[in-house]
This record gives structure tokens, sequence and C-alpha cells, in this order.
């Protein structure tokens, strides 16, 4: 059952990336960006991950989306849609590129050896559920990394708001 | 059983494409986005070995990662609407004043 459960997962995880990079209306790039979403938190339900799927779900599908289309119906995209989407001459060699890549992640993955294993068992985890364990971790242990990310967060609407902003006339 | 190994290949796949879209697309909202499928693969590539390691570590970058992909998001799409108002255009090839 989980193996079917990954292998739909996987299938459509792909399809969808191969059709995302392809396809021309940006618009449909995006919404089908939606499903893969959808589809990266199922695989973290997968991996025994609750609260990330919630948090995959809230902020890549809630927030970082909406932003895109936003984004993409300010923009004028009369014209994309009658182009190609990809640069000059640049779709072989990317395809090229892309495939040498994986060869060599490939090899990776096969000379690759777990470390050793940590404290949180699944048993302990589903005992402590996920979202109180990784609150422990990310409160304890990794307090000064979350107060980072709070600071990353303030200059993204800081800077989000300053390049917006339409400047005055003269000045 | 599911083995890490075919987390791992799903992620380098998801990470070519990534890699793919964003070297070749002309639409820089479209290379933000491949950016984002970048970013998705590694994550999911984390969250598997974290589950594997039987350690919660990978999972606490994972959920960094997704706040930093946001904050990247915003100020990039913010680029993207000031280069549009200056330039008329999101393609790359438009984009070429530094050339002289």
């Amino acid at each position: 059952m989980v193996q079917l459960l990954f292998f739909y997962f996987a299938f459509v995880v792909i399809a969808l990336g191969l059709r995302i990079v392809t396809c021309k209306n940006p618009v449909h790039s995006v919404l089908l960006m939606l499903v893969l979403f959808f589809h990266m938190a199922g695989f973290y339900l997968l991996l025994n991950a609750e609260f990330l799927a919630a948090v995959q779900i809230i902020v890549y599908a809630g927030a970082i989306l909406v932003l895109y289309l936003f984004v993409l119906f300010l923009v004028n995209l009369k014209e994309e849609v009658r182009m190609s989407p990809f640069i000059e001459k640049g779709k072989w060699l990317g395809i090229v590129g892309a495939l040498a890549l994986f060869v060599t992640f490939l090899r990776g993955v096969k000379s690759f050896t777990l470390g050793p294993h940590g404290t949180y068992t699944i048993e302990k985890v589903q005992q402590l559920t996920h979202t109180k364990a990784m609150g422990e971790a990310v409160y304890t242990t990794y307090i000064l990394p979350f107060e980072i990310a709070g600071i990353i967060l303030l200059v993204a609407v800081v800077g989000g708001l300053a390049l917006a902003k339409r400047e005055k006339k003269g000045a | 059983m599911v083995h890490l190994s075919w987390y791992l290949t799903v992620s380098a796949m998801l990470f070519c494409i990534g890699m793919f879209g964003f070297l070749t697309r002309r639409n820089i909202i479209m290379m933000l986005l491949c950016i984002e499928l970048m970013l998705n693969s590694v994550n999911l590539n984390l969250a598997a070995m974290s589950h594997y390691m039987e350690d919660i570590r990978g999972q606490v970058l994972v959920f960094f990662i997704i706040a930093v992909a946001a904050a990247e998001a915003a100020i990039g799409l913010g680029i993207v609407v000031t280069l549009f108002r200056n330039y008329h255009s999101v393609h790359t090839e438009d984009i070429t004043k530094l050339k002289g």
C-alpha cells in the first residue's frame, strides 16, 4: 500500500514537473505547481512528517503560489503564449546539462550510506506527536536559527515593500 | 518497504527538472518557479533522510528552508515587478542594460 502510494506520488510529481517546465502559459504552470505541492505534502505524510505536510500546503500552496499568480496578473503575457518558452539554442544544452547532473546524482545515490541513527524513532515521534517533537527541537536546540528565520522574513517584508513602491515623480 | 534510495532518486529527478527549467526558460517568473521546484526536491531529500535516520534535524531544516523560500519568493517577485515597470518585459533577452 505504502509502495503504491509512493509510486503514485513519484509519478505525478515527475510528470507534473516536466509539464511545468515545458508549459507555454505561465498561469497553467503555476496551477500545475499547486497540484505538485499537494503531492509533495503527500510525500511528507508518507514520511511521518504531518507538520511539514501542513506547512507545505499552508505556506507553499496558500501563500507563495498566490503571490506568483498575482505577479503573473500584473505582468503582460499576451505575446508569451505565442513565443517559444525557451531561450535560443538553450533547450538542448539544458537537456544535456540536466541529464549529466542526474547521472552524477545517481552515482552518488548508489554509493550512499546512512550515518548513525538518532533518538527520534517513529514510535517516539508518534507518541510525542510530530508537531511537539518539531517544536521541542526548534525552540531549544535550534532557537538561534529560528530567530534568524524571523529576521529574514522581516527583511523580506521590508524589501518587498521597498521594491514594489512606486517612486515619486522628480524624486 | 520504500527504500531511501527511491526517495533520493525522485528528488534528484525533480532537482534536474528544476535546473533544466531554470537554465532554459526565458520568463523570469518561470525561472523563480523552477527555483521553488528545486527547493522542494531538496526538502523531500532532507525529510526522507530525517525519517530514515530517525532524527528530527532534517525536518527542522526543511522548516527553515520553507521560511527562506517564502522570503525569496517575496523579494524575487518584487524585483520582477520593478523590472516589468522599467523594461515592460519579463524576458531575459530584453534585459541587457549592463551589456552596454
